[in-house]
């Protein structure tokens, strides 16, 4: 209290000021990111995915660096090449007193996909899965092709009670059939105003340390570390970059940074003979030099790395020379991420033909990656220094990736040269091979975020033995040989930087940073 | 009379009708919700499920269509983000939305209005050119940086008030309500305040004019020869005068007080109808911005209509010259 001299400024003061009913167990959080529902097969979407980690367990857990931990089931093995067995927790209780046992898993693999309206299903993890209850604690989950990643695939799954096995959306949302088996019970939720969650008692892991969370959705980023100052939460996430070197400096914070698996790259028109942003410099039309191998690796030449991690992304990020950082399952020994030559790349792309450059239009968003806009600017000027006179185009996210991916004629990615970014949800490295490198086909599911459209029978051929290749040793190798074509060899794609996240609490207190860019109540640690 | 209120009424159908195309077909000509919805890692064949079960493989005209044949039915859509009736999502948020703007209203009326007297009574004054200048500042200043100043001063350096956020609510007839509580009013003091600063100016502003006008008139001079008391005139005579403007524009300004709040809910974390709505323009959420902005429609063709038959009724010749036409 600060005035004290007359009465009313007083008695307004003590109104003014009156704390909090803040119990010192209760951990607020302030989230730049709300989920659509609690519901945890609604929407297989970030948000949702790390409130969900709180109420509900996973057969296979992912710890912070995105390694497999044994969650309900306490281990699996590959029983055959068809087949994988799941020997199950014994005495684990839903929140609401059941016990947990094999029907449960029976009662979320049927509801797991067919959760009704979902806008982002979970079907595609259990598909060309068949399971069978063996006993009580006892599950086999049959596919038709060998599967290694079963248990990544697994590790994705909310397990809900056979009581909930019916359940609508809007019950989970409400609370009435929301019973897991996870750390936090849930209490209410009140859309874009707060979620509330309390200790679950009989966890079987790790009892987490806070009696209460509370959620806030703050989404705007100066709102969101001005409340943290404010001492209004505890804690929060996605602290805007821009705020990261004064928030340092201040005494009653601390900062929690952890590399993410997000990669930051460029993807090349590579399907097209006559690709709409590229003409000669005097704008005659030209035939697509980006479907030359020199061309592509004289443009990943020409960046400076250093400079745009140094200076655009103020030291809150690391260069990339592959699709995941090092320590991540599959990535390769081999690739570093390429070092500044603009004398090299100069002479690449006189030996391809393009002595004096030429001109390119680049395109991106503005609004979904950190700094994504600068970035692209910044690649600009470095292509500009080699001869390549290139114009940036940026736009909000909504309407860019519309066009990037199906904006051209018969649903074709629109641009030549864009800017995207890719998180691993699997946590290696077959997630961005299968979905960015390996050949467009709808039918086989593959290279669904080609937005370049690269292709090559070699990297496919090698990434296929992969997929079907149970023995994790193996597989490793050969996902890093796909890596090495993909991108070592045929430079599918840029890889400029993998993003690092950083989260800010009081302080007092830590964050142990994850991979997969979530906030788990759990994490949040008193040091 | 009848025959007034009936080609109203037609009209005002109409315009419900033309706007409910322009909204839908030009909502749904921007991006690809699915790109916002779906999970990065879904293949080809999901991505067609989802957009085949959002009915976002069909053309517009036949969206268009089904979407009229539901309205009808008072089922504006569901939400592409949270499966539930945008309708009802919509509804759930407006009493936040409401409490901030009627709080702002009131806030313009007890801090513009007396403000603005006196700088009337004595418009040479040192103390009203400083209310005159701080009333532009209200005008010209964006909303949002007013918004992160007074966090800045009054949460994070004063610690006095909360940041952002609704504070606790009670029930009243089944509608959640936080300026009852005190944690409540201390969470809206900053956001309605923001909302009312421009409101507050044009208050200001508008009464100043209307009390050096009244100064003037003759009812005045009358009552100070009377000798009535100097409060007296102004409490009575003058305020009363002056209030009919102000009671008018402020009428008509509270569509846009919930329209500016949008801006507001966004920098206070506030949980109304605005921030719903950003947040279903960055995820592409068509259908709450289509049923979001067919509310508002409505509220002010119902707004218009209303003020159409008063004037009808209050002045005859506004509905024989329509006649006349």
């Amino acid at each position: 209290m600060r005035i004290r001299k007359i009465a009313v400024l007083a008695a307004v003061s003590a109104f003014l000021s009156m704390p909090l009913s803040a119990n010192a167990e209760t951990l607020t959080i302030g989230s730049g990111a709300e989920p659509s529902s609690i519901d945890p097969h609604y929407h297989n979407l970030t948000p949702n995915n790390s409130l969900a980690a709180h109420i509900f367990s996973r057969f296979i857990e992912q710890d912070e660096k995105q390694r497999l931990t044994p969650g309900l089931a306490t281990s699996w093995k590959p029983v055959d090449d068809l087949t994988w067995e799941f020997k199950l927790r014994k005495g684990v209780k839903f929140h609401d007193g059941s016990d947990f046992n094999a029907d449960d898993v029976l009662a979320t693999v049927k509801r797991a996909p067919n959760v009704p309206n979902s806008p982002s299903s979970f079907a595609l993890y259990l598909k060309g899965k068949t399971v069978e209850k063996v006993d009580d604690y006892t599950i086999r989950i049959k596919t038709e092709t060998p599967y290694p990643l079963m248990a990544v695939d697994i590790s994705t799954i909310h397990i809900i009670s056979d009581k909930a096995a019916d359940a609508t959306t809007e019950d989970f949302n409400s609370g009435k059939a929301t019973a897991g088996t996870g750390p936090y019970k849930f209490v209410e939720w009140v859309p874009g105003d707060r979620l509330v969650l309390e200790r679950n008692e009989g966890y079987y892991g790790t009892k987490p340390i806070w009696d209460k969370v509370v959620y806030k959705p703050i989404k705007s980023g100066p709102s969101r570390v001005a409340a943290l100052l404010a001492g209004d939460v505890d804690f929060i996430d996605n602290v805007p970059t821009i705020d990261i070197k004064r928030l340092e400096k201040e005494p009653k914070l601390s900062l929690s940074q952890g590399i993410s698996n997000r990669i930051i790259y460029l993807h090349m028109d590579q399907f097209r003979e006559d690709t709409p942003d590229i003409t000669a410099k005097d704008g005659s039309k030209i035939k697509n030099p980006l479907l030359d191998v020199r061309v592509r690796k004289a443009l990943s030449k020409a960046i400076s790395r250093d400079l745009i991690v140094e200076r655009v992304m103020e030291g809150v990020a690391i260069p990339a020379g592959q699709l995941l950082p090092e320590g991540f399952f599959g990535v390769s020994a081999n690739l570093k991420p390429e070092p500044y030559d603009p004398e090299g790349a100069k002479k690449m792309l006189a030996e391809a033909g393009y002595p004096n450059g030429f001109k390119m239009k680049v395109h991106g968003p503005n609004d979904r990656y950190l700094n994504d806009a600068k970035i692209l600017e910044a690649v600009a000027q470095m292509f500009s220094r080699i001869g390549i006179e290139t114009s940036v185009e940026t736009m909000t996210k909504s309407v860019f990736f519309k066009r990037a991916s199906s904006g051209g004629p018969d649903k074709t990615p629109e641009f030549s040269f864009v800017l995207v970014g890719w998180g691993s949800g699997t946590g290696e490295a077959s997630s961005p091979l299968k979905s960015l490198l390996a050949t467009y086909d709808k039918s086989k599911g593959m290279g669904s975020s080609n937005r370049g459209r690269h292709s090559s029978a070699k990297m496919d051929a090698v990434l296929n033995e992969a997929l079907s290749q149970v023995d994790d040793d193996k597989r490793a190798a050969l996902l890093a040989k796909a890596t090495d074509i993909g991108i070592g060899e045929e430079q599918g794609i840029i890889p400029l930087h993998y993003q690092v996240n950083t989260w800010a609490a009081k302080k007092g207190l830590k964050y142990n940073a994850r991979t997969d860019e979530r906030t788990y109540a759990m994490g949040v640690v008193k040091n | 009379m009848s025959v007034f209120i009936i080609r109203r009424l037609l009209q005002s159908v109409i315009v419900v009708a033309v706007m409910s195309l322009i909204v839908f077909v030009g909502v749904n000509i921007v991006g690809d919700p699915v790109d916002m919805l779906i999970n990065p890692e879904a293949d080809q064949a999901e991505i067609a499920r989802v957009i085949r079960d959002l009915g976002l493989d069909r053309p517009v005209h036949e969206q268009y269509l089904y979407f009229v044949k539901n309205a009808f039915q008072g089922d504006l859509g569901r939400s592409f983000v949270f499966g539930e009736s945008a309708l009802k999502l919509i509804v759930q948020r407006i009493p936040a939305t409401f409490e901030l703007a009627l709080t702002a209203l009131v806030m313009a009326v007890f801090i513009g209005v007396p403000l603005g007297v006196y700088a009337g009574m004595r418009p040479t004054a040192i103390s009203s050119r400083t209310i005159m200048a701080g009333s532009i500042l209200g005008f010209s200043l964006p909303t949002f940086w007013v918004g992160l100043m007074m966090i800045m001063i009054f949460a994070v350096m004063l610690g006095w008030l909360p940041s952002t956020g609704r504070g606790d609510t009670v029930s009243v007839l089944g509608i959640e309500l936080s300026f009852l509580t005190l944690d409540g009013l201390r969470h809206l003091l900053m956001p309605a305040l923001n909302l009312a600063l421009l409101k507050i100016s044009l208050v200001i502003r508008l009464s100043r004019a209307g009390t050096r006008e009244a100064m003037h008139q003759d009812y005045v001079k009358f009552a100070r020869a009377k000798g009535l008391s100097e409060t007296r005139v102004i409490m009575v005579h003058v305020l009363k005068n002056i209030m009919i403007p102000v009671v008018t524009v402020l009428g008509l300004e509270f569509g846009s007080l919930i329209a500016f709040s949008v801006v507001t809910e966004t920098v206070f974390a506030w949980p109304g109808m605005g921030k719903l709505l950003i947040d279903s323009l960055h995820n592409l959420d068509r259908p709450i911005i289509v049923a979001y902005l067919m509310i508002i429609v409505l509220v002010f063709v119902i707004i218009n209509l209303l003020v159409d038959i008063m004037y009808s009724l209050l002045d005859p010749r506004v509905r024989l010259k329509d006649a006349g036409q």
